[in-house]
């Protein structure tokens, strides 16, 4: 899953992405606790956890839907906190929402058009993803309720793509899909990562997020579990972190986890 | 290399704590009190106050039930209706049938609110389904309709109404009595009445509603059935008001009765006051009357600045008045809400106002 | 002979009215707003337009050369600052200011024209000739040429819509405003671009009326507003020819009423527009099955 240039180890350089002691709250409950994440360009950055881990208000907080109590957001090293969603857009910061939020009373191709309205230059044209989705010119004039669950993903992923983000945001791209579905949709990263992307992704679907992330974060109740590449990480490591098992890992395995 | 961070190792469970929930005992024996006395010196005023004030403070009372009824409408069942002036004119209307028929129009009052109130029924079923903006239409367009047919029966002064009988060699002193009387009856029955609904279980769900209509309903909440029983409550309070408009008036007529003007007097003083709250409507009317009357002179400048107010309040004081002085007094006239007593003893100290929470905007 | 040339009427009034509704379609359906102060708004467009006249002494017709820029502005603005701040605290709040903008706006112009009715351009030939067919058929050139307006307008806005970018822009916010942040658009200012569109079209209707009727500082709630509501639940909330569509059922009814009693006109109207708010509340050319 490496590219030439690509920060595999996450420990030099500028990060693209920054969140600093990020505090965010629903209402009075805590759903992120003071977290923190690097993500260098180049890289695919997998998010996982149990459902109300807080991955998605992570995303959405990131993308500037959801405002931190506080903590704070750099993009290119520079502090977007207090940017609006269509700003943070603009600067290069595309996310697919959860659940595709396809604009439904537009066509395919409507869709990508309002993706583009406000690209920035780059390599990604309406064109170049209906070469990507081979099937989407054909049908690029149909509602998008029209399409299957796998077809609207791509779709969503495609009107993330048309802005030339810099950054691309996937929030649970594996909801609602078929497991083959979902790994030919991941299937096609390496080549949305040659165009230059980084990747940050929340994913419930733990092993396809080891397959294709170069590191992982666990989060559990809004707090950080586990960080580290997938190739340094046991499954009984992932396991406790996922679950919060207190000291399972730790105790019964004292030659694992050794230092780098 | 894979990093463990700090498991989570305790639950944040606390123990159990002793707790009750009770109802706010310390107010209501000194608001009941003090009520009284306010509602038997206003009772006095026809003996002590010329003619020219008691006609303005039967003004006041009608605005004030319309803005409680408004309130319970909006504020509580969430129910925002631009028509209920339809209520204000049947109202009306009810006591000049009633009066031709030979009755007495104060006789007539309390059974023109009852039958408004039944006539709520069928207009309930008309519009139940409706949400906010369709329902608010819909209400309007109703009492639009009911305008239109009332003034086709000239038995009943056609388009231009008639002078209400009844009145007859009535001492007119003793005329702007009864009328002054009557009006504060109906405000002091309204607001009883509202009060009383608020701190029962209707009251509860109402509240429920007010502030998560999801969530009361999944709790199993009878949403559909409290809110028509607000709506027949409101045509009822709507419908006396009315009745003493006609009586005040001593006439009735179609463009003056149901005008929609009534909407937006009842609507804005409740905001101004405060809408989800009972002292709300009585601050706002306050402020409302006080406009009119000093304000009067200017003809249309006192109905600008009520909406301009209105509008700031909407805006920037979404509590009103009163929600201003509740927040920082933490004061309730009309206490309805429950307490939650925590601690050994579950004494005074260790209590946080449970319930209501305040009305959304 | 005379029902045909009442339906005819009704037909056509229906333009007038689809002006008064297509703006008010599309603050509902892009924003959600109810603005109650909708109608008040075309009577100021209206007054414009008589202001401008007297003043300039710019032939009546071209008056709404001036009278639609400025109100695009003005509800670009509007929108902008007291709707949207209105939006963010609630439905509740934006009925309420809406019903405080139609109670100042009516007032306002009260207070500063005083409660005399006004025209526009009553002495024109196009105000009151009308072509005549056999004897009892008289389709008037106001009525025409308003009908053609409401059509231009349509298509127009129709196309605005359907192929340009802020017309995608407005469909897309309408569909999911957080969707379309996530795209870069700021949907405040989408916003204000429908809101502009709903407040310059209605002026147009103000004109109209003020032309085929007297306007008064109450005209906007007692007729245009109810009308306008009226053709827009009628039609189906979401179609912009359904304003035109619940524009012509009103007209019909309203003159098929006149025709069964010359009083009932305006009952006969609202007892369809109630008629379909309880039987068929999402309108007549909905395919939902709510509103």
């Amino acid at each position: 899953m490496s590219t030439p240039g690509m920060d595999v180890k996450g420990d030099g350089g500028t990060p693209l992405l920054e969140v600093r002691d990020l505090v965010v709250h629903h209402g009075q409950l805590r759903a992120l606790d003071a977290i923190s994440l690097r993500v260098f360009p180049g890289e695919v950055y997998a998010i996982i956890g149990a459902n109300g881990a807080g991955k998605s208000t992570l995303l959405r907080t990131i993308a500037g839907l959801h405002h931190p109590t506080t903590g704070s957001v750099l993009f290119d090293g520079k502090d977007v906190t207090g940017l609006r969603p269509e700003r943070r857009a603009t600067k290069g910061i595309a996310m697919v929402p959860e659940g595709r939020r396809l604009f439904g009373s537009l066509s395919v191709e409507e869709n990508l058009k309002v993706g583009a309205t406000y690209a920035r230059p780059g390599p990604w044209t309406i064109e170049r993803v209906y070469e990507m989705f081979g099937w989407m010119r054909e049908r690029r004039n149909q509602p998008t309720a029209q399409l299957s669950g796998g077809e609207q993903q791509t779709v969503a992923i495609g009107r993330a793509l048309v802005a030339n983000p810099r950054v691309l945001l996937l929030d649970e791209l594996s909801l609602g899909l078929a497991p083959v579905i979902v790994q030919r949709i991941y299937g096609m990263l390496p080549q949305i990562l040659a165009t230059g992307l980084t990747v940050l992704l929340v994913e419930q679907d733990v092993s396809q997020a080891l397959r294709v992330a170069s590191r992982i974060q666990c989060l559990l109740e809004g707090r950080t579990t586990l960080e580290g590449r997938p190739a340094d990480v046991t499954a009984d490591q992932v396991e406790a972190a996922y679950f919060g098992l207190a000291g399972a890992a730790a105790a019964d395995r004292p030659g694992e986890g050794s230092e780098a | 290399m894979g990093t463990v961070m700090s498991l989570i190792t305790e639950t944040t469970a606390r123990p159990a704590e002793n707790f009750r929930v009770t109802r706010s005992q310390r107010n209501v024996a000194w608001t009941g009190a003090v009520a009284l006395i306010i509602v038997v010196v206003f009772a006095m005023f026809p003996y002590i106050v010329y003619s020219g004030t008691t006609a303005i403070l039967v003004q006041a009372f009608i605005v004030l039930t319309l803005a409680s009824m408004w309130n319970l409408l909006a504020g509580y069942a969430g129910l925002v209706s631009v028509g209920q002036q339809g209520f204000v004119g049947l109202g009306a209307y009810f006591v000049l049938i009633l009066a031709l028929h030979g009755f007495s129009p104060f006789a007539a009052l309390p059974v023109a609110a009852i039958v408004c109130g039944v006539a709520a029924l069928p207009l309930w079923w008309l519009v139940s389904r409706l949400r906010s903006g369709y329902f608010a239409i819909a209400t309007w367009v109703l009492a639009a309709t009911i305008v239109l047919i009332i003034e086709k029966f000239s038995s009943i002064g056609g388009g231009s109404g008639l002078p209400l009988p009844g009145f007859a060699g009535m001492n007119p002193t003793l005329l702007t009595a009864y009328t002054y009387w009557a009006g504060l009856a109906v405000t002091v029955a309204a607001l009883a009445g509202i009060y009383v609904l608020l701190r029962s279980r209707l009251g509860l769900v109402l509240t429920a509603i007010r502030d998560d209509e999801v969530a009361a309903r999944s709790s199993g909440a009878r949403v559909g059935l409290a809110r028509m029983l607000v709506f027949v409550v409101a045509g009822v309070g709507c419908g006396a008001a009315g009745a003493v408009l006609a009586i005040s008036q001593l006439q009735v007529s179609p463009t003056a009765d149901f005008s929609v003007q009534w909407t937006a007097e009842m609507a804005f003083a409740t905001i101004i006051g405060g809408l989800g709250t009972i002292e709300g409507p009585i601050i706002g009317t306050i402020v409302y009357m006080v406009l009119q009357q000093t304000l009067q002179s200017y003809n249309a400048w006192y109905l600008i600045i009520l909406g301009l107010v209105a509008i700031l309040v909407a805006l920037f004081a979404r509590r009103g008045l009163w929600g201003l002085v509740d927040e920082r007094l933490n004061l309730r006239l009309f206490p309805v809400g429950y307490w939650l007593r925590t601690g050994a003893g579950a004494d005074r100290n260790g209590a946080r106002r449970l319930l209501p929470r305040r009305a959304r905007g | 002979m005379a029902w045909v040339n009442a339906i005819i009427q009704g037909i056509l009034t229906g333009g007038l009215y689809a002006l008064f509704a297509c703006g008010l379609s599309l603050m509902f359906g892009v924003m959600k707003v109810v603005n109650l102060a909708h109608g008040d708004l075309a009577v100021i467009g209206g007054y414009i337009a008589i202001g401008i006249v007297a003043v300039t002494h710019v032939p009546v017709l071209w008056s709404f050369v001036i009278v639609v820029p400025v109100m695009a502005l003005l509800g670009y603005v509007l929108q902008r600052t007291v709707i949207q701040t209105a939006l963010d605290r609630g439905v509740l709040t934006t009925l309420i200011v809406t019903l405080g903008l139609s109670l100042v706006i009516e007032n306002g112009l009260l207070q500063f024209f005083t409660a005399n009715t006004r025209g526009i351009g009553a002495n024109l030939a196009l105000v009151t000739g009308a072509f005549t067919i056999g004897s009892q058929i008289s389709i008037g050139y106001l009525l025409l040429l308003t009908f053609g307006v409401a059509v231009a307008v349509l298509l127009g806005l129709q196309y605005f819509l359907s192929r340009s970018k802020y017309g995608r822009l407005i469909r897309a916010v309408a569909d999911d405003k957080e969707a379309a942040q996530l795209s870069g658009a700021d949907y405040r200012h989408v916003f204000g671009i429908a809101a502009a569109l709903a407040l310059g079209t209605v002026a147009l209707g103000g004109i109209a009326y003020g032309m085929y009727v007297d306007l008064d500082p109450t005209t906007g709630t007692d007729t245009i507003l109810l009308f306008a509501f009226a053709a827009v639940v009628i039609g189906g909330l979401g179609s912009l020819w359904g304003t035109l569509v619940g524009g012509v059922v009103l007209g019909v009814a309203q003159q098929i009423g006149a025709q069964i009693n010359i009083s009932d006109e305006l009952l006969a109207g609202y007892i369809v527009f109630l008629a379909v708010l309880v039987l068929r509340p999402q309108g007549l050319l909905s395919r939902r099955a709510q509103p």
